[in-house]
């Protein structure tokens, strides 16, 4: 187990220095929080939704643990490029273990700045259940470690940071736009209701909100037990892909 | 994990650290297919020195990738102290120690951190670690340095954190892939003669690859050449001169690989590595 701590405890490091990133990662949900939860909070009141902001910040704060988690997870590449895999591909430690390590290292920090985003948020008028919050823990500690895995098993398949842009908009993207992050997921109209349905994102999302806010769509049973699901088939691909880079 | 012993006292009764036999690594398919390593067969005995030389891009790292375990080869066979290279990855790992010709440490750790990393994941006992990175950082004068990033760090001490860390923790064969390049002359010395004190009263066998034909001519028990990944010569350092007739080694490397130089440069080195990823 040392092996995982110290793999955890080097991408925790890592991200707790990389202030700039830190503070770079937050310009986008403050953006989106002013934008859109300013500008259509009106015609979402009007239209009789409610209090757009509410809706919006569990959207928001599981936007930003996607981000920092998928990237995270894709710093493998870097490690790649720098020549620090290496150093780990050849370590006497199981490559299972390896993969566990950075995906729970690259958690955390995902699950940190979903933290920093909910402090945030309760500035723009988030009133949570405080005690649930825990809970919300648990579904945010879900989104991390889905995403940081998908996006380790993305970057054992990738030989440079070429693909990048690719994953960003084809991937990462349509993520968070389909996730129902921005927009309640009933009455949609077929086609983009099926995509919802079949994002993993849609249920961090619906589960932070059934937590924070009260409101659930699929329902929290079914948004913990599809995550916990998905995390652990991630954690398990993601740690068979990573067994089989080559150097 | 439970810790290993630094010093592992159990060796097998096996009489080869290395065997290798037929190995052969292709890169791409069709009109592009690039032979690295072509057929090549050798044995390093235990506790031997060993010198793998040869010409830019004549698959010494691709050999010694498949030798670590980093690397499927096309055809052929690896053991490592009596371990198949491949299905016995774990194993083989658990064995030897490297260090890289590329740069493999972390640039967001610091010195003591990297060190620390590496003594963790290769099992060194908690309660001789700090001593242990203490003395190595001694060893290649970082210690004052030793919470700086390293990133802050120029390449000569880069290279010297490399060689550190890979000494740290005390394998039984030792891969060094030209660890002193660009390095000065009192650091390399410095450097080699505590391998061979390794080498001398641990019994670490040590495989290494270096462009610096005075270091292999004064540490290598036995050498064997490698050109257009084939072995071409194999022996000790007398009897290879004497085979070319040839008073130094760099002369004798220079008659059985020939005068021209290598298409080869740092960029393909680099386009190749890349490649090599690709499966």
């Amino acid at each position: 187990m040392n092996a995982v701590y110290m793999l955890w405890l080097r991408q925790v490091k890592k991200y707790a220095r990389s202030k700039s990133r830190i503070v770079g990662a937050l310009g986008q949900p403050l953006l989106f929080m002013v934008a859109l939860g300013f500008g259509f909070g009106p015609i979402y009141a009007q239209a009789g939704g409610g209090n757009y902001m509410h809706f919006l910040a569990p959207g928001i704060i599981a936007m930003s643990i996607l981000f920092t988690s998928i990237f995270s997870g894709i710093e493998v590449i870097w490690d790649r490029q720098f020549g620090f895999l290496k150093e780990t591909l050849v370590a006497p430690v199981s490559r299972h273990e390896i993969m566990l390590g950075r995906t729970l290292g690259g958690a955390t920090a995902g699950l940190f700045q979903g933290v920093i985003v909910f402090f945030i948020a309760l500035g723009f008028g988030l009133t949570p259940n405080w005690a649930l919050v825990p809970a919300a823990l648990l579904v945010a500690a879900l989104i991390a470690v889905f995403f940081t895995a998908l996006g380790t098993a993305i970057a054992s398949k990738m030989d440079d940071m070429q693909g990048f842009q690719l994953i960003m908009n084809f991937v990462v993207m349509p993520i968070f736009f389909l996730s129902g992050a921005l927009f309640p997921l009933d009455g949609l109209p077929s086609g983009i209701r099926e995509a919802t349905a079949i994002n993993p994102l849609s249920y961090g999302v619906d589960g932070l909100r059934a937590v924070l806010t009260g409101a659930s769509h699929f329902g929290l049973g079914m948004d913990l037990a599809v995550l916990g699901v998905l995390t652990a088939a991630s954690l398990g691909i993601g740690s068979y892909l990573f067994s089989k880079i080559q150097a | 994990m439970k810790h290993r012993k630094i010093h592992s006292k159990k060796r097998v009764t096996h009489p080869h650290a290395i065997e290798v036999a037929d190995l052969s690594k292709t890169f791409g398919s069709g009109e592009k297919t690039v032979k690295a390593v072509d057929g090549v067969s050798f044995t390093v005995q235990k506790g031997e020195v060993f010198a793998f030389l040869g010409p830019n891009g004549a698959g010494k790292s691709t050999t010694i990738k498949m030798l670590t375990t980093l690397l499927q080869p096309t055809a052929g066979r690896v053991r490592v102290m009596g371990l198949d290279a491949f299905s016995q990855q774990d194993d083989v790992r658990r064995r030897f120690g490297i260090v890289f010709q590329d740069p493999t440490v972390d640039d967001e750790l610091t010195a003591y951190e990297n060190m620390e990393f590496h003594g963790a994941l290769y099992g060194v006992p908690s309660d001789r670690l700090p001593g242990r990175i203490r003395e190595m950082l001694e060893f290649v004068a970082l210690w004052d340095r030793r919470d700086d990033l390293l990133k802050t760090f120029s390449g000569g001490m880069r290279r010297r954190l490399e060689i550190a860390r890979g000494l740290l923790h005390h394998p039984e064969i030792l891969f060094l892939d030209e660890p002193t390049l660009g390095l000065d002359p009192q650091t390399r010395n410095h450097i080699w003669q505590y391998i061979r004190k390794m080498n001398r009263e641990e019994g670490t066998t040590i495989f290494l690859t270096t462009h610096y034909m005075e270091e292999a001519e004064k540490m290598a028990d036995r050498i064997a050449v490698i050109d257009y990944g084939k072995i071409v010569a194999e022996g000790t350092l007398s009897e290879l001169k004497q085979r070319t007739k040839k008073k130094t080694l760099e002369d004798a490397f220079i008659a059985l690989t020939g005068h021209a130089i290598r298409a080869e440069n740092a960029e393909t080195g680099r386009h190749m590595r890349m490649w090599h990823g690709r499966r």
